[in-house]
């Protein structure tokens, strides 16, 4: 049955997160920004905790996430996700990309591990390194290699833009198995930091989420053991292993994405609305948007796009915990949380006149740091790209 | 329980909906629109769903089942998309009945609702918008003025749905500046409807101006009798509905743009091969469904008995600027063949104009 009323657990755990997100990320947002890379120790507090609703599962346990249909409403995993990542980043986007031991890396763990992997590798802080320099959006595209030699894989490439790169503990490399053609060829793997051949070429310095150390690796002849093949070597592991497995979790993490751009917008919304209010304009959702103040006019269109988004985001997630295909609703969240994301941080700025131009406040932070919603985990053409693929039924080699 | 898909009872009402759509003014819309008429036959066969009278109570000539907002909007989505002149039309009733039901006392409920649960249509309607600049209708320029016992009505109405056939009206009017609704009987002497307008969009549907000169009621026809009703919920209703017909049209646009780009092949490939053509549709594609999300939302507030000014206030606005956008999109996709009558993109892209400037054209 249709019903988005939004369920009063829900909006339990929106306060909750809400306020640790006021108290704890909020207030040293702006300091992070400025001491770029360097590690928020005030984070350590959450080094135990799965905000991002990933908990390192046991192998073979299915219960993860579906919502058993007693009656009573539970809230799925992705759903739960979506909604404290939107609190986390009304807090502070980069400082959530920050949390120790929850890195992409560690989602990719979490999913598809073996026993001995998750034992090895569960409580570590895991990155994920899939971009490289010329591989971008056609990450089937990655030329990092992949040999085995003996007990061991001999790794050999560059990867750049990798998330929590100096701060993390492993990171997760897709790589090229040498002499297997196409992209099942295409693996990852579980490097170690400190492993003779992987080192952290640079950090790089960004428009916005600066508190996020964003890195490049380079692996030369770097020699990790066999057994660190992510997911291990096994046949019933087919499902979730290979391209296409890897690609699968995107409809997962791109709801995941489009969550992080209503959360910054709608800072950047409350922000405006709360100097509306100071300035004596009076918010009224009531007045024909005609005869109601053009800068009024805008801040409702922006309240109205900020719920799109919301529910475009939830419907993804919800369609992923009742187990329903959901690639092209996960696309469309992202493309039009990551547009629009966009937009309104930039009108708020625009709005907000000198309040949004200086660094006193955080509304310019907002702009800076929601560009990258429209990019990472597939920028917005990306999006669009899957979204017409999907309605048109067209196939990637007829609608390039 | 929340959740995001139909129940089978929803997708049942739906598909029912849809194939009725499909039989009666899929083929006919144009000429509908052309003629400027909606025969009558059509009329009759969409109102015999009994979507207008489905929460009358059985007593009143209704069918006695819950409200039910969702099923309003999953209704008026498929008429929409059908046609809105056609959409409008065949549930004008529900303007006159929905408010009786929902806010009338146990007398205008008896008196005034029999009359139009029938099981052949029968036109009652709702005056409501207003015809001068910065009209709104949550400040309303008509005026209801106490004398004795009844109310004198004043002021000009525009775009009354049906008005020439409807039997009674509801009339919104300010009584020392408090909203409320008046039923009005069409043969009221202090009542006159004006010639039949031409509008932009929506040629089918014939709406006309009302003037109201010393237009005398009973008080007892004052909505919801000397406590007046809850006039701002009714609008909210209203602006749910909207949205949901906006969800519609917009629909109808984006699926006939769609296949259009499929078939039509310039430099020897279909044009839906092109980036420039596909994005636009990808775009179309989620907008239609964040209108629908939006009046969706709306209505689940309502159901729970929520306060629904800010959610129906922003689908309404977000239903208007997208359904814009979208059949705006449709035309450019077409390019000239949008650009001519013979196909429908350019009927959706002039009724989708309406969608933010009328208010209570329908309602759940």
């Amino acid at each position: 049955m249709i019903n988005i009323d939004t369920p009063e657990k829900i909006d339990k755990m929106k306060n909750g997160l809400n306020n640790l997100a006021k108290g704890m990320l909020r207030p040293i947002a702006r300091k992070y920004d400025e001491a770029e890379h360097e590690y928020p120790q005030e984070l350590e507090v959450f080094r135990s905790m799965s905000v991002m609703g990933k908990k390192p599962k046991k192998n073979g346990d299915e219960s993860k996430a579906k919502p058993v249909d007693d009656g009573e409403f539970k809230v799925g995993q992705n759903l739960g996700t979506v909604v404290s990542v939107e609190e986390m980043c009304w807090g502070d986007a980069a400082l959530l990309l920050s949390l120790p031991n929850a890195g992409l890396g560690n989602a990719a763990i979490a999913a598809v591990a073996t026993e001995e992997q998750l034992e090895r590798f569960g409580s570590k802080w895991a990155s994920m390194a899939i971009t490289e320099p010329s591989s971008g959006s056609d990450s089937g595209s990655i030329q990092a290699s992949a040999e085995l030699d003996g007990e061991e894989w001999v790794l050999n490439g560059e990867k750049i833009f990798v998330t929590c790169a100096d701060r993390c503990d492993v990171a997760v490399v897709w790589a090229r198995v040498k002499g297997v053609e196409g992209s099942s060829a295409i693996k990852s793997f579980i490097v170690e930091k400190g492993t003779p051949g992987f080192k952290l070429e640079h950090l790089e310095h960004k428009l916005g989420i600066r508190a996020s150390d964003t890195g490049t690796f380079v692996l030369n002849n770097c020699r990790i053991p066999k057994t660190n093949l992510l997911g291990g070597d096994s046949e019933k592991k087919k499902k979730t292993e290979g391209f296409k497995g890897v690609m699968k979790t995107f409809d997962n993490t791109r709801p995941m994405v489009a969550a992080m751009a209503v959360g910054v917008a709608r800072a950047a919304i409350d922000f405006t609305r709360e100097k509306m209010e100071e300035a004596g304009i009076k918010i009224d959702y009531s007045a024909n948007p005609n005869n109601v103040s053009s800068v009024l006019k805008e801040f409702y269109m922006m309240e109205a796009n900020l719920e799109a988004m919301r529910l475009l985001t939830w419907r993804a997630a919800w369609m992923a915990d009742n187990e329903e295909e959901n690639t092209l609703e996960a696309s469309m969240s992202k493309a039009k949380a990551g547009r629009y994301g966009t937009l309104i941080t930039q009108k708020c700025c625009e709005l907000l006149g000198p309040m949004g131009y200086s660094r006193k406040y955080l509304a310019e932070k907002w702009m800076r740091d929601s560009k990258i919603m429209d990019i990472f985990e597939g920028t917005g053409q990306i999006q669009h790209l899957i979204i017409a693929r999907n309605i048109l039924k067209l196939t990637r080699n007829e609608l390039k | 329980m929340f959740g995001f898909s139909m129940s089978k009872e929803q997708k049942m009402v739906s598909r029912e909906v849809s194939k009725l759509v499909k039989g009666l003014v899929s083929d006919s819309a144009h000429e509908m629109d052309e003629n400027g008429e909606i025969p009558g036959d059509v009329i009759q066969k969409a109102w015999e769903l009994g979507a207008s009278v489905s929460s009358v109570p059985e007593e009143f000539g209704g069918h006695g089942m819950e409200d039910s907002p969702i099923e309003s909007i999953i209704v008026l989505e498929e008429l929409a998309y059908g046609d809105m002149a056609f959409a409008v039309a065949a549930t004008s009733p529900s303007l006159f009945i929905n408010p009786i039901r929902t806010m009338g006392t146990e007398d205008q409920k008896k008196k005034y609702l029999p009359l139009y649960c029938k099981e052949t249509f029968n036109a009652a309607t709702l005056a409501l918008n207003e015809p001068h600049f910065g009209a709104d209708v949550m400040s309303l320029k008509t005026t209801a003025a106490r004398n004795g016992k009844s109310y004198v009505i004043n002021g000009s109405k525009c775009f009354v749905p049906l008005a020439d056939q409807a039997g009674h009206m509801l009339v919104a009017a300010s009584v020392d500046g408090e909203n409320n609704l008046f039923i009005v009987a069409r043969d009221n002497p202090g009542l006159t409807i004006g010639e039949r307008e031409k509008n932009l969009g929506c040629y089918a549907l014939p709406t006309f101006e009302v003037e109201l000169k010393d237009c005398s009621v009973d008080e007892n026809d004052r909505l919801g009798g000397s406590e007046g009703c809850d006039y701002t919920l009714f609008i909210q209703k209203t602006r749910v509905a909207m949205a949901a017909m906006a969800a519609g049209i917009a629909r109808a646009s984006y699926e006939f743009a769609k296949e259009y780009a499929k078939g039509r092949v310039q430099f020897g490939e279909p044009i839906v091969n092109r980036q420039s053509v596909a994005f636009m549709l990808a775009e179309m594609a989620y907008e239609v469904d964040s209108i629908r999300l939006m009046a969706q939302k709306a209505a689940s507030e309502l159901a729970a008995g929520k306060d629904v000014s800010r959610s129906s206030y922003l689908a309404k606005m977000y239903a208007g600027e997208m359904a814009m956008k979208v059949t705006d999109f449709g035309v450019q996709i077409m390019g000239g063949h949008g650009y001519i009558r013979e196909y429908p993109v350019e009927r959706y892209y002039r009724n989708a104009r309406g969608i933010s400037i009328l208010e209570g054209m329908a309602i759940v």
